[in-house]
């Protein structure tokens, strides 16, 4: 077997890694460090110059011993397999995987059960930052005195509901199929069915109804992603009580919808319905409405995102049943106190929208024949995404990423993981460093986050015995932000002024989502304040707000004597 | 007139956010505020700022404060400063909540300095707004009653016409006989900012519920200032076929009514478009400025500008002009009505006037009005009819009367 030959792409592959005792890296381009907040231990160098032409040391197992210490740690000669990877799922982690496994130079197949794309592209992120798009520009429209401010005057906006979801729908096929053009043009092996593990490196799929093709590969990803997870007592019925899956379909904008959750995803959604027209109702169970994110940017953002608006909520509460709306009726749904289990109220409304979180998708995926057991439903691995049996022991040649893992649900994670496991599938140990990667909530103004947050840090510093700081600015001091007469906005940064560590950057603000990359990739890459506060910013643009928490955090002289750090980052 | 003509206005309506502490001089104690209970006043950040906005407190109620220690933080044009408290004390009582705006000078937090003193000073900070949310319920009972027996001729100072909102949602289908409020997230809001008592309103939204313009339609509606106490319906209590003597207010009532009927009088109907005054009403509604206010504030500019109407005739040969524009309004109280007067309404400016109006309609309902608050010589009376809201607009019937008590 040899690899297939395929068109149009710059990068040549090698035969499979295992019986070649070239590196893998006979690769015409030098390597493109994946920098996901590498631990600086895995790479061993104390500095934090490289440029992407130099080569990285690697402190450990040189490739070949590795490959061939795998090929028989199976107990059995090298056979040869079908593919070096085969990834299950064809969603934002796999295909980040695949990508990155071709140009590594591995022979890749994924199979995918449904559609190409999986939940970011058909079901979530895609269609629903389209329709926040449409809701950010209709608030604004909408806003009167925002327009007078500027010296506009506009009349009467309105929206087409289908106007809106077709936009939704054809940015998701458009998505959709790039995704799958980009994958056939590398050459990886797309493969439809539902995929099952049935045996240490071995894998078979199939559709219903047909036969089930087996095939078989030298390590195997998992990333079958996740479903909405609906509470009991809840009766979806995907009209008026629905699930993040019906709500981006927008086959109706009802007057009154009570979202059961107050996360980001709740949160977004509550901007979008409320930009159309409709009025909400929050149910949260906690006693905090959204609940993840740092404490004074949620009050920040409940200032500016609930209470002005056509919103209202109820704290401490489950909501035990919901019954569809039917013969007239309304939805009803059932509230209980949180702690008590005492019914509390019941709430009648025209639809209902259930953002309780996502359960992972790991039914039917044959674990049991490796000896796996799901905890919750999710796939148990550790700091390098390969699964852990029940016995604790790692499952050679078996890796799980994105929300299939539970580590951190988010798109971006997903394929980082990948990445991750690409690189150690191919010679370098990799270990993910989450505390690097940003999180956003794409509300009107936009939230996001990086790190860790203001009592997480504090917390930390109690246990570990050091100073937090924390710089805070606003947006008002921002001439672009102002311009826009946006000027509603926060940005804080946490950090350690005894060695100018970034511990935390939260922003609340027009562009949060696209700002937080600056202090993401400080944390990755282990920048400290003292050294990034000199970069420059260019004038007017929103970055100056990061410029200014940068400037204003005040690091101990002690540590501005200092060489570059050669802590390691925190994991 | 078995019973008394109630008169009908809107409600002072003042949302906590009000800066003034009127509600200390709600009651006819003395107007001082003790020195051990001092106000925390919205400081002037900068030059250039005329209100500020409160970002945060930092302290809640009941917390201690020590001098120099930052209480709250507030938006000025430039940026977010923290304000310190001068004096050691207790933070008795938070007037104005977060995101709300106090003009600078006004007070927004009182400070005891013990901490028995905070209920002290919760309660004359709640004063003001003590006055709850007027049952409205019984509103329409009464209405409904009073109708039927008000004379014909309108000379009546106030003819509460009986349109105002009816039954209370018990009809809603889904409130199961009245035991639930469906109300929408914003009508709920907008209750809440207008002080309306959901339990009153009609829902007109889909399946019953009440949604926003039902709320707003209430809010403008005639709602009768129940007395704080009971509010006891009109119907039981009086039996039918017996002869009951007036109380001294009613017969008041009554012995100017049969004279006012010797006063020659003549009617005029305008209809006016409320456009600007809506756009108005609704800019300065958040700083406690009601609609009486502004209408009585209206009344004495216009008066300002043709003083004959604001004059009298006591010897039936000339014009007794009015010294000063005195405004006086109507307020139905419990058993009677009384007409607490605004004196100097067109030199007073519109928040003085309200807090004004304010302190006045408490005491008149607390039974504390002075003789002097209720009877300065000469008065210009004005009665707020009738509210009606028909398409988007607001358009109403102001009857002013050339009412002359002289």
């Amino acid at each position: 077997m040899h690899s297939i030959c395929f068109q149009a792409t710059g990068v040549p592959r090698s035969n499979y890694i295992f019986d070649s005792c070239s590196p893998a890296l006979a690769i015409s381009k030098p390597i493109n460090l994946r920098f996901c907040g590498l631990r600086k231990e895995a790479f061993g160098f104390s500095g934090l110059t490289h440029s992407s032409s130099g080569r990285v040391r690697f402190s450990s197992r040189g490739h070949s011993k590795k490959v061939s210490a795998s090929a028989e740690s199976n107990g059995s000669p090298p056979k040869s397999f079908d593919y070096d990877l085969i990834i299950i799922g064809a969603g934002v982690g796999g295909h980040g995987a695949a990508l990155h496994a071709v140009e590594k130079g591995l022979k890749t197949a994924i199979i995918e059960g449904d559609v190409v794309g999986g939940t970011c592209v058909n079901r979530g992120c895609v269609p629903s930052k389209a329709l926040l798009a449409v809701s950010g520009k209709m608030r604004e429209l909408q806003s009167e005195h925002h327009m007078k401010a500027l010296g506009l005057q506009v009349s009467a906006a309105g929206y087409d509901r289908q106007g809106v979801a077709d936009h939704a729908n054809n940015l998701a096929s458009k998505i959709r199929s790039n995704l799958t053009n980009s994958m056939k043009a590398l050459g990886v092996d797309i493969l439809t069915g539902v995929g099952t593990i049935v045996g240490p490196q071995k894998v078979k799929y199939g559709k219903v109804g047909f036969p089930d093709n087996i095939v078989t590969a030298k390590n195997i990803i998992i990333a079958t992603g996740s479903v909405p997870f609906v509470p009991k007592g809840i009766e979806v019925d995907g009209k008026t009580v629905i699930t993040s899956d019906h709500a981006l379909k927008l086959e109706s904008v009802p007057d009154w919808i009570a979202i059961v959750g107050s996360g980001y995803i709740g949160l977004e959604f509550s901007d979008v319905y409320t930009a159309l027209g409709s009025e909400v109702t929050f149910i949260e169970a906690l006693d905090q409405l959204m609940p993840g994110f740092d404490p004074e940017i949620g009050k920040l953002a409940q200032r500016v995102l609930i209470n002005p608006r056509k919103i209202d909520y109820h704290t401490g509460v489950f909501a035990t049943k919901i019954t569809p709306a039917k013969d007239g009726k309304p939805v009803i749904i059932e509230l209980i106190d949180a702690k008590t289990k005492e019914p509390k109220d019941t709430l009648e409304v025209d639809a209902a929208l259930i953002a309780t979180g996502r359960a992972p998708f790991t039914n039917g995926l044959g674990l049991e024949n490796v000896n796996v057991v799901t905890q919750r439903g999710f796939v148990p691995v550790d700091e390098r995404m390969q699964v852990i049996d029940t016995n604790g022991n790692l499952v050679p040649h078996l890796y799980c990423i994105g929300d299939a893992n539970g580590k951190m649900m988010l798109a971006h994670a997903a394929s980082a993981q990948g990445i991750s496991v690409v690189e150690q599938v191919t010679g370098r140990d990799h270990v993910l460093n989450h505390l690097s990667i940003p999180a956003a909530c794409f509300t009107h103004p936009e939230i996001s986050m990086v790190g860790l947050t203001e009592p997480q840090a504090r917390e930390k510093a109690q246990k570990e015995g050091f100073e937090v700081g924390v710089a805070k600015t606003s947006f008002k001091a921002n001439t672009k932000a102002l311009a826009e007469n946006e000027g509603e906005g926060l940005a804080k940064l946490i950090y350690r002024p005894d060695n100018g560590e970034i511990l935390g950057v939260h922003i609340f603000g027009l562009h949060a989502a696209d700002l937080i990359h600056e202090a993401s990739n400080a944390i990755a890459l282990g920048t400290r304040i003292q050294d990034i506060k000199f970069a420059v910013h260019a004038h007017p643009t929103l970055s100056e707000v990061l410029d200014e928490l940068f400037k204003s955090a005040k690091v101990k002289a002690a540590a501005l004597s200092h060489g570059p750090v050669s802590e390691p980052v925190a994991v | 007139m078995a019973n008394v003509l109630q008169t009908s206005f809107l409600p002072s309506t003042s949302s906590l956010r009000r800066p003034s502490i009127s509600g200390s001089k709600g009651k006819s104690q003395s107007l001082q505020v003790k020195a051990k209970i001092r106000e925390i006043f919205m400081p002037a950040l900068s030059s250039t700022m005329t209100e500020g906005k409160i970002v945060s407190w930092m302290k809640s109620e009941g917390d201690k404060l020590s001098k120099g220690e930052s209480v709250v933080v507030v938006e000025s044009d430039k940026a977010d400063m923290d304000v310190e408290s001068f004096h050691e004390g207790f933070l008795a009582a938070i007037m104005v909540e977060e995101g709300g705006v106090a003009p600078v000078g006004s007070a927004i937090a009182l400070l005891a300095e013990t901490e028995d003193e905070i209920s002290e000073a919760k309660a004359k900070s709640q004063s003001s707004s003590s006055s709850t949310p007027q049952v409205v319920e019984e509103k329409p009972k009464q209405i409904e009653e009073a109708a039927p027996d008000v004379p014909a001729a309108a000379a009546a100072p106030s003819v509460p016409v009986a349109k105002a909102v009816t039954l209370g949602s018990a009809v809603h289908p889904a409130s199961e006989g009245g035991k639930r409020i469906v109300a929408s997230p914003y009508a709920k809001k907008l209750a809440k900012e207008l002080k309306v008592d959901l339990g009153a309103v009609v829902g007109s939204g889909p399946l019953g519920r009440i949604v926003a313009k039902d709320v707003e339609a209430a809010a403008v509606a005639v709602p009768v200032a129940a007395s704080p106490a009971k509010p006891d319906p009109v119907a039981p209590g009086i039996e039918l076929g017996t002869v009951v003597p007036f109380t001294t207010m009613q017969g008041a009532v009554s012995r100017n009514m049969v004279e006012s009927l010797s006063v020659p009088t003549f009617r005029v109907g305008y209809t006016i478009t409320t456009n600007a005054l809506d756009a108005l009403y609704k800019k300065i509604k958040s700083k406690g400025v009601t609609m009486t206010a502004l209408l009585a504030k209206a009344t004495a500019l216009a008066l300002v500008q043709h003083p004959v109407v604001n004059s009298c005739c006591r010897d039936g040969n000339s014009f007794t002009y009015n010294s000063s524009i005195n405004i006086a309004v109507a307020v139905a109280i419990d058993g009677g009505l009384i007409t607490p007067v605004l004196q100097d309404a067109d030199k007073v400016d519109i928040y003085t006037l309200s807090r004004k109006w304010k302190e006045l309609v408490d005491k008149a309902r607390a039974k504390q009005l002075q003789p002097h608050e209720y009877n300065t010589g000469m008065l210009f009376h004005v009665s707020i009819v009738q509210l009606d809201d028909i398409d988007a607009g607001i358009f109403f019937g102001v009857m002013l009367f050339a009412y002359l008590l002289c």
